[in-house]
């Protein structure tokens, strides 16, 4: 049995900020770290100097890693990082973070995401993406992550009498929280029966299963809660945070994810349940893995999902209000910073700061992230529970 | 087989039809996977210390962090899901969509991402076949079991080279290997046979029963000769599918005794410059084509030499070595190399060696076979095959033992 | 009155120009496809004319066309000179470098063998035959090439032309009598034909192999094989021009041959 993880006491996050997507960008990676600095200056009163600690995470920014970004944006950082979890980034950046607050090896860390879209990028991009997706993924079809989803879908939905119905729920509730944000790529409303009817992409995934790669950059900033407040910026404490990388790799295909593995001890470092959560954020590549998240983080028991999503409201207003922007389904996926907009939004929504609406008496949120698909599933999974610091 | 599969007929003003072949990176492990596939092996990596298969391809195993070698290794398992791909980025499978593929756990152990037939629904037993595909890297595709190839699934047509209704030219029909190769594509069902005749020709060579089968067309031939070469080719009405290269000059002799260089030279002439020049006037037709392919069918000596045959080995092994680099130069073009290694065959040019001979029946059933498995690499017979294992499992024993 | 020399260079030029004269091409185009002799498969065999452009205007050469030739001695219309023959290996003079060039120019005498041919393959040319050939058409004269005419050039481009068979080839040729009637008793300068050889296609196989061969160069005497256009010559009359290429040693040469004739004379 692992040891259980200190506390997060003196750490503290905030400043959330999101540059607006868009579906294609000329601009290169460093460009949207760029204008992800430039609004934190804004926001928080920051200059280069301040930061002593960067984490950066980036699918585009090559051949440059966060090392090059120091000297390309005038960065001398004591400390620095660079997260390569994908969809998990943000979770993994916020922790890394915050140990290295906590343990003073740096005070003011921004930890930001940043990827560009040019056309034709997400097809070259997919071509180097991993070593097993080269040899035994995009060859077979080359349907891209599409296709690996659809394997994973299809076997969870024979396994577990979940129906794109159920799935259509989430996808309709995303899509209905998306209107009332204004950075939303896709806000017009959808029914069920239009996403019923959709194209096939790749069986049974079909087109609003799907989200839509964008540019964009996403960033929010680690430091101690006396330098929030002295700058005074609205913050939220960590309580609980948990990381898993190659889970359970004897399930011949994917239904669980690593949180599986390690959400009791989450629950009990946290000291809540998951009734207690405020606002749901969990990285929606695919409903299915939504679907997952419900089950692993707790909210139902494994199977249960379908029955969970029937008889829930995810709406802002509802019960369980998911993906409140909208998600990356909504939203947009943009490459690592939509492994970080579930943190930002779960941060915004708690620190009274949401990008659309807001969700009433939001205390505390769960943020969730999967990343990675290395070969046939997910590789890394991560989850934080954040609380505001009032 | 009197039915004729009718010759393709094409629009002249039809804009020529871009050949795309599937994403072609790949690591060096799996490259060692499709260097076995290519030979028609199924195998995996196993753990020399905890006997654990892995797959995909790595180069260490993750379970115990031991070596790893490659395995021939069951066949077997069960489909766990499918999905039917209907939008993709490649340009290859774009032209190819719908596009079946699954997930089976292996009875060997590991999971592996596969092409699906169609007739294959999840829970299914499935016969895992590694192949090669259109690019010559190495695939899995799940069959259903105990059916053979069922050549009239599309997908399962990306992997092979059907010979039914296809224009096939015999580089030379007249010896004993090339009217076996003529009669067996005749039984299979080719559309067109084009029979190159090496000349000299006797006035009655043309009368040869398998010569005179309905769809075989009977042309000049000597590769050796460029002139003769552009003349065959351009007698063929229509596109061309498929080369078997059957020219070779057997000749025994050593090096510095007992040799004629003039027949030395002539087996260089046939067997390595003929097939430049083979590559080169067919190459660019054969590229064009949706299953194009080219049978090369070259002795096992010219793994090693042979010091009773050493100008026709080395001539072979020229052969070889340029069939390497030309396989490698078609691999873009999605157009299939294959090597059918053979030792001595049961014909004019063997009568001193003693059997073990390979029947030129047999050696024509092989060729078949190899293009509707869409096979790289095949040895037919007891010697070839022999030799091959030899020189894999140690070259300069065999080369030793070869020329002693 | 005499003719000076250089009276008769003009006036045979002047008889070419105004068409008196006729100059007649006896040679076949010299082709990858043209056949040669083929011997029994033990024997090292001849290689045929290959032809392989260097270039054409192109990348390997932008404004000039040239392509690499090789082919046997052998090949194509060709001169077979005394040292081709074991015969012939001690005659002086015997390689096509060491031929004295008066040798390159002999008036021809032209024997019709064409109907015995179409009757016979194998139609073998006898002293008898010759014998009553001049009887008929008067006497072989010294020092003339002995031209037969088959009419088998007609079959160049057909299998026919070598005319192999199970058995061997089939196509007309002396037999050993004959050749000692033309060489010893005619003094011919050598024997030209249309056929492959200047032997009979099955000529190995006579109680004397290959008399053709074997007794023109074992007396110095030349051979012309794959001649055309004999049917273009009169019996009487005509003047052979025949060079073979300056090959160093050689046994022989493809080369051009050309025949000068009164017009109207055939």
């Amino acid at each position: 049995m692992s040891r259980r993880p200190a506390s997060y006491d003196g750490v503290a996050v905030c400043a959330p900020v999101t540059v607006p997507y868009v579906r294609f960008s000329p601009e290169d990676a460093h460009w949207w770290a760029g204008r992800a600095l430039r609004l934190l200056a804004q926001h928080a009163q920051i200059t280069p100097a301040d930061i002593d600690g960067f984490c950066f995470s980036s699918f585009s920014a090559g051949p440059d890693t966060a090392v090059g970004l120091t000297q390309h944006l005038g960065l001398s950082p004591r400390w620095l990082d660079h997260i390569p979890t994908g969809g998990a980034s943000g979770v993994m950046a916020l922790r890394r973070a915050a140990r290295a607050v906590q343990c003073g090896d740096a005070e003011i860390v921004v930890c930001l995401a940043a990827d560009t879209n040019h056309i034709d990028s997400f097809r070259r991009s997919l071509a180097s993406f991993s070593r097993f997706s080269r040899d035994a993924v995009y060859p077979y079809g080359y349907g891209g992550p599409n296709a690996t989803f659809a394997l994973i879908t299809d076997a969870y939905m024979r396994r577990f009498g979940i129906t794109r119905a159920d799935f259509g729920k989430l996808c309709v509730a995303q899509r209905a929280n998306a209107g009332s944000n204004p950075l939303a790529l896709q806000r017009k409303p959808l029914t069920l029966e239009a996403y019923l009817a959709a194209r096939p992409i790749a069986d049974p995934v079909h087109l609003f299963d799907c989200v839509m790669p964008c540019a964009g950059a996403e960033a929010f900033i680690v430091t101690t809660p006396e330098i929030a407040a002295q700058r005074g910026l609205a913050a939220a404490t960590i309580m609980a945070t948990i990381e898993r990388h190659n889970a359970l790799p004897g399930d011949p295909v994917q239904f669980r994810g690593g949180w599986a593995m390690d959400i009791d001890g989450f629950w009990d470092a946290a000291g809540i349940a998951p009734t207690d959560i405020d606002t749901l954020q969990v990285y929606d590549d695919y409903p299915v893995i939504v679907a997952m998240q419900l089950e692993d983080l707790g909210f139902c028991r494994k199977g249960e999902a379908a029955q969970f999503i029937r008889k829930t409201s995810f709406d802002i207003a509802g019960d369980l209000p998911l993906n409140t922007n909208g998600g990356q389904l909504s939203a947009g996926q943009a490459g690592a910073a939509g492994g970080f907009q579930n943190v930002t939004e779960g941060l915004r929504q708690i620190i009274g700061q949401p990008l659309g609406a807001q969700v009433p008496g939001a205390e505390i949120s769960l943020v969730s992230g999967f990343g990675l698909v290395n070969y046939d599933r997910g590789v890394c999974t991560g989850a934080a529970a954040l609380k505001a610091l009032r | 087989m009197t039915e004729r599969a009718p010759r393709e007929r094409r629009d002249p003003l039809a804009r020529k039809k871009a050949r795309h072949t599937p994403p072609s990176a790949r690591s060096r492990a799996m490259h060692a996977m499709s260097a076995r596939a290519a030979m028609g092996r199924f195998v995996l990596q196993v753990c020399t210390k905890c006997g654990t298969a892995t797959y995909p391809p790595r180069d260490a195993c993750p379970a115990c962090w031991g070596e790893l070698v490659w395995q021939d290794c069951k066949s077997g398992g069960q489909l766990l899901a499918n999905t039917i791909i209907h939008a993709t980025t490649d340009l290859y499978f774009r032209d190819h969509l719908p596009w079946r593929m699954g997930t089976v756990a292996l009875d060997a152990g590991p999971v592996a991402l596969v092409h699906l037939h169609r007739d294959l629904a999840p829970e299914d037993r499935v016969e895992v076949r590694l192949m090669l595909d259109r690019g010559g890297n190495a695939a899995l595709f799940a069959l259903p079991p105990d059916r053979g190839f069922d050549m009239t699934d599309p997908q399962l047509r990306e992997f092979i080279v059907p010979v039914q209704g296809k224009t096939v030219l015999v580089t030379d029909a007249h010896s004993a290997i090339g009217l076996a190769v003529v009669k067996a594509l005749h039984d299979t069902g080719a559309g067109l046979i084009v029979a190159g005749m090496l000349p000299p020709a006797r006035l009655a060579d043309a009368d040869h029963p398998v010569l005179r089968l309905l769809g075989v067309q009977v042309v000049p031939l000597d590769s050796s000769d460029q002139v003769s070469l552009s003349e065959a080719l351009s007698k063929i009405g229509g596109p061309l599918d498929i080369v078997i290269n059957t020219a070779r000059h057997v000749r025994s002799g050593g090096v510095s005794g007992g040799t004629n260089i003039v027949e030395q030279r002539r087996a260089f002439e046939v067997a390595a410059i003929g097939l430049t020049r083979l590559a080169q006037s067919c190459g660019p037709m054969l590229a064009g084509r949706p299953h194009g392919a080219f049978v090369d069918v070259i002795s096992s000596d010219a793994l090693t030499g042979s010091a009773g045959h050493a100008g026709f080995a080395a001539a072979e092994a020229a052969r070889l070595s340029l069939l390497q680099a030309f396989r490698h130069e078609m691999r873009e073009t999605g157009v299939r190399v294959l090597s059918v290694f053979t030792g001595p065959v049961e014909d004019e040019h063997h009568q001193s060696v003693p059997p073990p001979k390979v029947a030129p029946a047999r050696l024509a059933t092989a060729i078949i076979e190899a293009l509707q498995q869409g096979r790289e690499q095949t040895c037919v017979g007891d010697v070839a095959s022999d030799a091959m294992t030899r020189w894999l499992a140690d070259p300069a024993l065999y080369a030793r033992e070869k020329n002693l | 009155m005499t003719v000076t020399a250089n009276q008769a260079l003009s006036a045979m030029l002047a008889g070419i120009a105004g068409g008196t004269i006729r100059a007649i091409d006896l040679t076949n185009i010299l082709s990858s496809d043209f056949p040669v002799i083929v011997l029994p498969s033990e024997f090292g065999q001849c290689e045929p004319f290959r032809m392989e452009t260097v270039s054409r205007y192109d990348a390997n050469g932008p404004a000039w066309y040239w392509n690499n030739i090789s082919m046997n001695e052998h090949t194509g219309t060709h001169f077979d000179a005394p040292a081709h023959w074991v015969t012939g290996r001690d005659v002086a003079n015997g390689t096509v470098d060491a031929i004295p060039p008066e040798d390159f120019l002999h008036p021809a005498v032209v024997i019709d063998i064409t109907r015995e041919a179409a009757e016979d393959e194998d139609f073998i040319v006898t002293r008898g035959f010759l014998e009553a050939w001049e009887a008929a058409n008067g006497p072989i004269p010294s020092r003339h090439w002995i031209l037969l005419r088959s009419d088998w050039s007609k079959r160049v481009g057909t299998l026919s032309y070598l005319n192999l068979k199970d058995d061997g080839a089939h196509s007309p040729g002396p037999d050993a009598d004959a050749m000692r009637f033309l060489v010893h008793e005619r003094d011919c300068v050598g024997l030209g034909v249309e056929t492959v050889g200047t032997d009979a296609g099955q000529a190995s196989l006579f109680d004397e192999p290959l008399p053709a061969h074997s007794i023109l160069h074992g007396n110095g005497r030349y051979g012309l094989q794959c001649l055309t256009g004999l049917d273009q010559l009169p019996v009487f009359g005509s003047v052979i021009i025949a060079m073979p290429l300056k090959i160093k040693g050689g046994s022989g040469s493809p080369l051009r041959v050309m025949a000068l004739a009164p017009a109207g004379s055939d």
